[in-house]
């Protein structure tokens, strides 16, 4: 059984249709990147999977005993968290947040594991820093960090390199490589930059005017044919 | 000095000036802690707003004859309160829009109905104190104290229970939602408190001057401190500080209640603004 499996997707919002058809599969231990242009609905996709949009029409099937309260999200930041006056720990530690259910407080339990998240991220000497004082790629590690605390199973980032420099950019997608081969979660990652999508996951989705899904290997094949199929027409 | 300390002993020994006290720290704890989440949510004008919509409500109840009018401003209050931040992000209309058409809108409205139909000799005396909350602190009942007494606890009970959830949404209302936080529960929770202090509040600042109580506190301490705790913590010190102060001011050089208070807290957020600058500068 697949950890996603969505058949027929069709997605929008606000009544706008922008992505019709869209069947794909994510299996646990995937590393899937989403490519596309800017406006064909990557985001919209994301959102969607994780029900903060709703879906026209398809379905989307959570296997593996997978739950709605078990998905870590990065999602782009918001112009409120920029001068937002709060301790890394603090927004770690809210990634428990969802699957609380009534319990008012967080356990000690929680506490340690959410060090372990700042420790893994390799932030921890900036646990009682604030965090409108750090860099973009610091910012980035403490929303992973979070994100972490809610899941254990299945990531999903939204273009978590946006704004940052070549040196964090780097550094950032290793860190989620690591999360994906180490720590056996699944990756779903929004990204821009498709060279590195190429080289970092296993499955691709691109979607636009023509969709594309498959591992990484058909997708270079599929691209070198399609850039073949250019040059023939020049 | 000594004069002013025994003239303020003499008036602390009149209940009326104990009740305005009292309710005076009450009002003030439970508008800060809100106003941590209403300013760093972009919500400051939503005092502003709700207490114009409670004053355009105080209005219909006069007109209407009602003798008890708190029922029915506290509904329509918390009505308008819903309805404001339930548009929240997504909304056709932004927030401040919509909080500044939904403000004047009831002003107008209120001024309109009490100047139409009003009874009074003194119109413009009763819209001034409605507008200023001039003396109103100074005639409260036991009755209204104890209904003062008694929301406050439930506000700051249900604020310390859901703190953490309430940080979650106030940060990151998508992560929350993706993860599983009910966060159009707690906006509405939110909402329903934020009317519930206002209309109490404009009993002791008046329409116009609740903004102040709300944001003034949170922005003064966002200037110093840096975790959302501290923030919280020291904006309700903060805030119950400077209207137990603007109240014992206002009795001795006999100033209007609310006016005192908000120059207070100006005059401490300046102190807080500086302070935050030097620290800055020391860090940097």
């Amino acid at each position: 059984m697949a950890l996603i499996d969505c058949k027929n997707l069709s997605l929008g919002y606000d009544g706008r249709e922008i992505v019709k058809d869209l069947s794909f599969t994510v299996n646990s231990g995937d590393y899937l990147c989403i490519v596309g242009e800017n406006g064909s609905g990557k985001t919209t996709l994301m959102k969607t999977l994780l029900g903060l949009n709703p879906l026209i029409s398809g379905d989307i099937e959570f296997g593996d005993g997978l739950k709605r309260n078990e998905i870590g999200y990065l999602p782009q930041q918001t112009p409120v968290q920029r001068d937002f006056p709060a301790s890394v720990f603090e927004i770690v530690l809210s990634g428990f947040c969802g699957g609380m259910g009534f319990k008012p407080f967080y356990s000690g339990k929680q506490k340690r594991e959410a060090i372990g998240n700042i420790e893994k991220m390799g932030i921890s000497h900036l646990k009682t820093r604030c965090y409108r004082e750090l860099s973009g790629g610091q910012q980035q590690r403490v929303l992973l960090a979070r994100a972490l605390c809610a899941t254990k199973k299945l990531i999903l980032l939204d273009e978590p390199v946006s704004g940052l420099d070549s040196n964090a950019t780097a550094e950032m997608y290793s860190i989620v490589k690591r999360l994906n081969t180490d720590d056996n979660i699944t990756v779903i990652m929004i990204s821009h930059d498709i060279s590195a999508a190429v080289s970092y996951a296993t499955h691709i989705l691109h979607i636009g005017a023509s969709c594309f899904f498959g591992t990484k290997e058909e997708y270079i094949k599929n691209q070198g044919a399609a850039s073949l199929e250019v040059t023939e027409n020049e | 000095m000594s004069e002013s300390l025994n003239q303020l002993y003499t008036y602390l020994q009149f209940p009326f000036v104990r009740y305005a006290l009292i309710v005076g720290v009450l009002i003030a704890l439970c508008s800060s802690l809100l106003g941590v989440t209403l300013v760093l949510k972009r919500f400051s004008f939503i005092g502003d707003g709700l207490s114009h919509v409670a004053f355009g409500a105080m209005a219909v109840a006069a007109v209407v004859g009602l003798t008890n009018d708190m029922p029915l401003v506290l509904i329509i209050t918390t009505i308008s309160a819903i309805l404001l931040l339930r548009t929240g992000t997504n909304a056709k209309i932004k927030g401040d829009a919509a909080v500044a058409m939904i403000s004047v809108g009831a002003l107008a409205i209120g001024y309109l109905l009490m100047n139409v139909f009003s009874k009074s000799a003194n119109v413009s005396g009763d819209v001034c104190t409605t507008l200023f909350g001039s003396t109103s602190i100074l005639t409260l009942n036991k009755a209204k104290v104890w209904l003062c007494v008694v929301l406050s606890v439930i506000v700051v009970a249900v604020f310390t229970i859901f703190y953490n959830k309430i940080f979650a949404v106030t940060f990151d209302e998508n992560f929350a939602r993706a993860t599983g936080t009910r966060v159009s529960a707690f906006n509405l929770m939110i909402a329903v408190i934020i009317a519930a202090v206002i209309v109490l509040a404009m009993n002791l600042v008046g329409s116009l001057l609740i903004s102040a109580l709300v944001i003034f506190p949170a922005l003064s301490s966002m200037r110093v401190f840096k975790t959302f705790k501290s923030v919280t913590v020291c904006s309700a010190i903060v805030s119950v500080i400077c209207a137990l102060s603007g109240i014992l001011i206002s009795i001795i050089i006999s100033t209007p209640v609310g006016s005192t208070i908000v120059l207070v807290d100006i005059v401490v957020f300046l102190g807080f603004w500086i302070v935050g600058n030097l620290k800055a500068r020391n860090a940097g």
